[in-house]
């Protein structure tokens, strides 16, 4: 006994059948994606994607072959010309299936199935390359990079205290030099907080940051007034 | 041919048809919209499926 074909039976004899289905798999050819039942849509697949080897075959067999499904020779040209060609490097799966839930009238369940894109080589190559960032990522705790901000935006406000401790103290030594070098420490400082704080929204993080800017401001004030009293 | 012998009482009519129960559908949150939907099936209020536009709204 031959296997039976998978999925629902369609119609109301095998030639019934068979002509839904050509029908089918020439408009989802002529417009590259149609709306129809999930059981309809199911069947179709294995049929479009044959019919799609068909036409990377290209020769005049296989075209003779899908003739014989598809009546129209305008799509069967189109199908020939454009969508064979179109899937030269990619092997199967030329359809998506997408269900977009129970129509109004019958509550059918409905979806949509269209002709996938191109697969381009660098496509091929991104694919490849998230795959394996998706497998890097899982191991790495996901959670760490979510405290660091935080915690490089506090330590950047105790940098740049620091830094505008020291500009104040070598400006009351008269150092112009020293206090110079020390509001660009706090400066720089500032901003790393700064940057910490954009990429969070922890109010904690920005506090830190505001107050990382006021110290970088207080030790440029100091480097300034050291400079001033120098010349 | 074989036929009922009596009319069936309203009282087991009755108890057969409370048996019939309308089932929650079991929703889940669209990523995109945040709006409930179907599992497995495109969002109908903003039309997308796994990030793709599946649907005109």
């Amino acid at each position: 006994m031959p296997t039976p074909t998978k999925g629902a039976r369609l119609g109301g004899g095998p030639a019934h059948e068979r002509l839904m289905l050509a029908n089918l798999a020439t408009a989802l050819f002529e417009h590259g994606r149609i709306t129809t039942t999930e059981a309809k849509a199911k069947r179709l697949r294995p049929l479009a994607e044959r019919l799609i080897t068909f036409a990377k075959r290209g020769d005049l067999h296989a075209r003779r072959r899908v003739m014989t499904v598809v009546r129209d020779k305008s799509v069967v040209h189109e199908l020939f010309a454009e969508i064979g060609p179109r899937y030269e490097n990619r092997p199967g799966g030329y359809t998506r299936i997408t269900k977009v839930g129970p129509r109004k009238g019958d509550n059918a369940p409905m979806a949509v199935i269209e002709l996938v894109e191109a697969l381009t080589a660098k496509a091929e190559t991104v694919r490849e390359g998230e795959a394996a960032t998706r497998r890097s990522a899982k191991k790495a705790p996901a959670k760490k990079a979510a405290a660091s901000p935080a915690e490089t935006a506090v330590a950047a406000a105790e940098t740049a205290a620091a830094a505008a401790e020291e500009a104040a103290d070598d400006a009351a030594e008269g150092d112009v030099e020293g206090a110079e070098q020390a509001a660009a420490e706090a400066r720089a400082a500032a901003d790393a907080a700064g940057a910490a704080a954009e990429v969070t929204d922890d109010p904690k993080v920005e506090e830190a940051a505001g107050e990382a800017e006021a110290f970088a401001d207080m030790a440029e004030d100091a480097s300034d007034e050291a400079k001033k009293s120098a010349e | 041919m074989a036929v009922p012998k009596r009319k069936m009482s309203r009282s087991n009519t009755r108890s057969r048809r409370a048996q019939w129960k309308a089932v929650a559908a079991p929703l889940a949150t669209c990523p995109r919209c945040r709006e409930l939907k179907l599992p497995h099936v495109a969002c109908p209020t903003c039309g997308t499926y796994n990030g793709r536009d599946v649907l005109d709204v």
